[in-house]
């Protein structure tokens, strides 16, 4: 026995040329939450997933209780007492929880005497841990922060001692992460061991005893968490000191360029995901929708670009109404000055299969600059391409390499190239730097701001608190489909935080 | 995050990687020859013989190779739009009342190429129309096209045996087709064409088609590669989110597509009808909308690669032919085993040899340092 | 009576046809609920007749027929496992291909082999599958109504028949109440929730690929040796298609399966009926209208006409695992 529950040893992964994780050592000591933090990217992912046997290390060795292990595969992890909760939820969506507690450890070839016994074992763990879910309930009909629980009881149910969640709060409310950390304490009490990987600084704060700090595929610290603040965490994830504010002067506002009055938007499943959202934005203003991810956001943004119909409400673009509700063209409303950077960029912004210079046109691939009749203009496209190239520096110029072969941050900035270059009087964009490098960041940034300074109206919508509040001239807080709040960029964290979480202040209310 | 896999040189994308899998596919083709008991060096060389050896076998070679650049060019057009047209054989078979129906009406008041404009026309159109029911099916009641177009091969076969039989057979014939057209619904032979390299194409059907068949595979790279439309249908191909943000009208650009689609294959039903028999009767796709999937596949949807796999389908037909005649065991079924071979490694199994063939590059590369430059 | 009698007819030869589409269409049922589409269901068929047929006709042994039909339609079916599984090819490619094979190889086999024009040696007694009749069947025929239900239509089929229809309810047992059929039906839906757990979605996904080969093969089997006495060429006719059809029509849902595949079966034993004889009220239909029916009501169905059909969510999708 020790008292080291997991111990690393010279973790090495490659992925093709990409060297994910180089040379890892990490301790984690039983009975703690270990943190793990670092940018998208970092390589936490990967780190955690190899101990899940998810994928084979190139070299090193993982030690489980003082024990070498070989974690050939996820059942290898199950049998050595590590279970795992993942980003995106392993559930299957049209199945019971007990179902899919079962799965994988039904314990006989049929059925009826495993459910008989799962159940009476799921009540056991519901009730130890305050993990109350309805057995019986259909995974798609839970809300989130339930079906994280299904994936928290499956790893207890197979006797996990050590649990290592992915990002668990992505996708929580504050109150739903609130709880989550509740649960994760009480584990902690009974002797569990929990890694937590994140990339958000306050969570680490709150709740972790250790935490080690990952960069570039390194692991560059490890700390006692009450001995470290959050600017020296800060500091290690990204290796320098980092700019909390955009340098940008006063905001000027202008005429209203975009009005949203009273939309409501339903999914493809007919749920309102938007409810009666009104706002104005200005020409020369950022207005930032800060939000947890999922509460419409991304709804309000297609509706406002034109590629999801909304089911009513008004939305006028430099003062002349859009059909909202009829025949919504994205195509139409870029004619008429609309820019939109979308939120997905890997399927909606770019076809990755495409030449870069073909993709430098998409969405504008009717201007007469690029096409005469039906015909397209390969040189002008591909002289207009190297321009851009060019003048947003991205690598590698080549106007004819395919559009995968790029990193991150170039994709987004074939993108932005392409929306901002065309002059647009509103611009509307989704989260303009995920999964975007550093360096690639503060260029991003640095040109939001120059299009408010040239007197465009900005949309801004991230789940990046930290984005919004330093690029935005106002923030508009969306909860649950609706608009809950409007506040400065200088309003304090917690009360934009509350509001995340939809619990509106007295104020709020009687307005 | 995206990380860009070990690129390899287009030659070898387009070039190696697809000749190995068809090296395979014949291979395993000739085992089969060895399991009924004949030699397959004996029957490579007797195809290649029957096939090129000689004016009259090239000409039936390049006469069955226009028949499947037509419906290799179909296949492949719906691929760029992400659709899988299996129809082919249907629209080719339906698309035979197109090119029918102008022969009777006018080849007796004027010549051929009068009659040939209105054959390509109404080729095209009933073609068209046949793979557009399936494309707006799929557009608007969300059906899927591969099990739509499944079911459109058997209803036009159906269709077509009724209208052979109970409606364009003459009067008093026996056989289910249109009476024989006369001058005016003939296409000429290109006997000029081979005549030029000095062969005699004797009896065999090779004709004007053909240059059709290549202006459609030019007109095809042309739309694909450098119009507006095609930009909108490989958009699509490729990702149907992309093209909603772009403001493509995705159910326009499926039915668009489904119906060039169908032009195409349509168009093939001119070479046999027009150019061979002379009236339309039963049966005249056998198969050549299937042997498209094969030929679009191989051809890796590329008109230039189709035309050559086109004219490889050619030889095994016209050489399967000449086979049979010296090896009874096989007959011209053995192309439709070669067929389901080259779908399968040139389709399904595409990529089993590449990664080998990748690490392979990957150690010949580090080997000459400053050849593999990592992207961005 | 008259009328009555001629139902009796009718339901008895939608029986008799509805048997390889149930077959079939259940073997599509296990390889498309764990997530592998399967257009291929006619060429296994096919393949598995033709060995049927082959192995029968020179053994005279019916077991052995059915045995070589099942092997054969298994390797085609691991064929197309290995495309779509290891390889993470297309599976409607892999389909169309294994199609193409079988139809190629069962005459080029068949002709080298028996010099039948494709045929294979008529089956003798030993050779094919007889009927079974029920107990009592004789002695209640008489009794109006319930007789002619039991001794005609109950009674004289191929065992094959009643396993057949007894595979629909047993389909639904594995399906819902054990370990395999609930590992299948997830990894039909999320593989990576599979593969999380512990469970290999590869060998997973082989052993439901496995299923489907057996069921085709036995479907083969019936064609050639219960239905007919000897492999002809071509002999599926499209009856694997009409069973995929009939699948996404029952939803993926096994009991629904079996209706569907008997609506099928009583059109097809309809339009053999009709033929030649008008209609009432409507008057001469053309066969061929009769034979396109079946598919001209499944497009209609596939429309959405009628409720609508949701695939299998990580149908027809390779599993890669998620960086």
């Amino acid at each position: 026995m020790s008292d080291i529950a997991i111990e690393l040893k010279g973790i090495d992964k490659s992925f093709g040329a990409v060297h994910a994780n180089k040379n890892i050592n990490l301790s984690v000591r039983k009975g703690t939450i270990h943190g793990i933090i670092g940018e998208n990217g970092a390589g936490k992912s990967t780190l955690m997933s190899i101990l899940y046997g998810f994928y084979q290390a190139d070299g090193g060795d993982v030690f489980v209780d003082g024990t070498r292990t070989v974690i050939r595969d996820p059942n290898a992890a199950i049998a050595a007492g590590i279970g795992m909760v993942h980003q995106h939820f392993m559930l299957v969506e049209n199945f019971t929880v007990l179902e899919n507690v079962m799965l994988g450890a039904e314990e006989s070839q049929v059925l009826t005497a495993g459910i008989t016994k799962a159940r009476a074992e799921l009540r056991r763990l519901e009730e130890e841990y305050e993990l109350e879910v309805d057995a019986d309930a259909i995974i798609e009909e839970l809300p989130v922060g339930n079906q994280q629980r299904v994936e928290i009881l499956k790893a207890l149910y197979r006797g996990a001692d050590i649990l290592i969640l992915d990002e668990p709060t992505g996708v929580l409310t504050p109150a739903e992460a609130d709880h989550l950390f509740r649960i994760l304490r009480q584990l902690k009490d009974q002797g569990k061991t929990i890694i937590l990987i994140t990339h958000k600084l306050r969570e680490i704060m709150a709740i972790t005893d250790e935490v080690s700090v990952m960069r570039r595929g390194e692991m560059v610290a490890t700390r006692t968490t009450a001995d470290t603040s959050v600017e020296e965490l800060a500091e290690l994830m990204v290796g320098r000191r980092v700019l909390l504010r955009v340098d940008k002067d006063e905001a000027r506002p202008g005429d209203v360029l975009l009005a949203v009055e009273k939309l409501t938007v339903r999914d493809s499943r007919g749920v309102a995901m938007v409810k009666d959202v009104s706002f104005d934005v200005r020409a020369g203003e950022i207005v930032g929708i800060a939000g947890v991810a999922g509460n419409g956001q991304s709804e309000l943004l297609e509706a406002v670009s034109g590629i999801r119909r909304a089911e009513k409400g008004r939305i006028l673009l430099n003062g002349e109404p859009i059909d909202v509700a009829g025949r919504t063209d994205p195509a139409e409303l870029r004619a008429r000055g609309m820019a939109h950077v979308p939120e997905d960029r890997h399927h909606m912004g770019l076809v990755l299969a495409f030449e870069e210079s073909e993709n430098s046109i998409l969405g504008y691939h009717t201007d007469p600059r690029y096409v005469s009749g039906a015909f397209l203009n390969i040189d002008g496209i591909r002289r207009d391409a190297a321009e851009k190239m060019e003048s947003y520096d991205i690598r590698p110029r080549d106007v004819r390499l395919r559009t995968a072969n790029f990193s991150g941050g170039n994709q987004q900035k074939i993108v932005l190239a392409r929306e901002m270059e065309r002059d647009p009087s509103v611009l509307v964009i989704g989260q303009p730097t995920r999964g975007v490098d550093v360096g690639a960041i503060e260029f991003i940034h640095k040109r939001i701001i120059e299009m408010r300074d040239a007197g465009k109206a900005v949309l801004l919508v991230s789940v990046e608190l930290d984005e919004i509040r330093s690029l935005s001239d106002r923030v508009l807080v969306m909860f649950d489909g609706r608009i809950v709040g409007e506040r400065s960029p200088d309003a304090n964290e917690g009360e934009l935080g509350l509001l995340m979480a939809g619990v509106t202040d007295s104020r709020e209310a009687a307005a | 995050m995206s990380v860009p896999y070990g690129k390899l040189p287009a030659w070898v994308d387009f070039g190696l990687i697809p000749l190995i899998n068809l090296v395979v596919a014949f291979l395993v083709a000739g085992l089969v020859v060895l399991a009924v008991g004949e030699s397959p060096l004996r029957a490579a060389a007797l195809l290649v013989e029957g096939a090129f050896g000689y004016g009259e076998g090239i000409g039936y070679t390049l006469y069955y190779a226009t028949n499947f650049i037509f419906t290799g060019l179909a296949v492949a057009m719906a691929f760029h739009g992400g659709l899988f047209n299996i129809g082919g054989e249907g629209q080719a078979y339906v698309a035979g009342i197109g090119v029918a129906l102008p022969c009777l009406w006018l080849d007796q008041y004027v010549p051929w190429f009068v009659t040939f404009p209105f054959a390509i026309l109404g080729a095209a159109l009933m073609g068209a129309v046949w793979a557009m029911i399936p494309g707006w099916l799929q557009a608007k009641r969300g059906s899927h096209i591969v099990i739509t177009t499944i079911m459109f091969n058997f209803i036009a076969s159906s269709l077509m045996v009724y209208l052979l039989v109970d409606v364009l057979k003459p009067a008093g014939s026996m056989a289910p087709q249109t009476r024989t057209f006369v001058e005016g619904g003939r296409l000429p032979k290109l006997d000029w064409l081979l005549g030029a390299f000095g062969l005699d194409i004797g009896g065999a059907p090779f004709n004007l088609s053909f240059l059709l068949a290549l202006i459609a595979a030019f007109v095809v790279w042309v739309i694909i590669w450098r119009t507006r439309l095609g930009y909108e249908i490989r958009t699509m191909g490729h990702s149907p989110k992309a093209a909603r943000y772009a403001g493509i009208r995705e159910n326009r650009i499926i039915i668009i597509t489904m119906m060039l689609s169908g032009a195409l294959a349509g168009m093939m039903a001119l070479n046999p009808i027009m150019g061979d028999q002379h009236r339309m009767q039963l049966d005249f796709v056998s198969g050549a909308g299937f042997v498209g999937i094969a030929v679009a596949l191989m051809g890796r949807s590329h008109p230039a690669g189709i035309i050559p796999a086109a004219i490889l389908f050619g030889m095994l037909y016209q050489g399967g032919a000449e086979i049979s005649f010296e090896m009874p065991e096989i007959s011209r079924d053995m192309i439709v085993i070669i067929q389901g071979l080259v779908i399968l490694f040139a389709g399904a199994l595409e990529n089993m040899f590449r990664p080998a063939i990748t690490s392979l590059f990957a150690t010949l590369g580090a080997a000459r340092p400053g050849t593999a430059k990592p992207a961005e | 009576m008259e009328y009555f009698e001629a139902l009796i007819v009718i339901l008895q030869s939608t029986v008799r046809v509805s048997v390889p589409l149930i077959l079939a269409a259940l073997a599509g049922l296990y390889s498309e609920r764990a997530g592998i589409f399967d257009i291929g269901l006619e060429g296994k068929m096919l393949a598995a007749a033709f060995a049927a047929g082959a192995v029968a006709g020179i053994t005279q042994n019916a077991l052995l027929g059915l045995t070589a039909a099942m092997a054969v339609s298994v390797a085609l079916a691991l064929v197309h496992g290995f495309a779509s599984i290891t390889q993470r090819g297309n599976q409607i490619v892999s389909g169309v291909a294994i199609n193409f094979i079988a139809a190629g190889a069962t005459v080029i086999l068949g002709q080298a082999w028996f010099h039948q024009g494709g045929q294979t040696p008529r089956l003798g007694e030993g050779g094919r599958f007889v009927t079974h009749e029920l107990p009592f069947a004789a002695e209640i025929a008489g009794i109006p109504v319930l007789g002619p239900i039991y001794s005609n239509l109950l009674s004289g089929h191929f065992l094959l028949t009643y396993l057949a229809f007894a595979l629909v309810p047993a389909t639904w047992w594995v399906l819902y109440r054990t370990r395999f059929g609930l590992r299948l039906r997830a990894v039909g839906e999320n593989p990576g929730a599979v593969d999380t757990a512990g469970i290999s979605v590869t060998w997973l996904r082989y052993r439901a690929v496995i299923c489907c080969g057996l069921l085709c093969g036995i479907a083969g089997a019936y064609l050639s040796m219960a239905m007919t006495g000897g492999f002809v060429k071509g002999m599926t006719a499209g009856k694997g298609f009409i069973a995929l059809a009939a699948l996404i029509f029952a939803k993926w849902k096994p009991v629904n399966v079996m209706f569907a595949c008997l609506l099928f079966g009583f059109l097809d034993a309809m339009s053999i009926r009709l033929q030649g004889n008008p209609l009432p009220l409507i008057g001469q239909v053309p066969a061929q209208f009769m034979q396109a029916l079946p598919y001209i009501l499944t497009v209609i169905l596939l429309a959405g006409f009628i409720g609508k059909a949701i695939p299998p969510r990580a149908g027809g999708v390779p599993y890669v695992k998620e960086r």
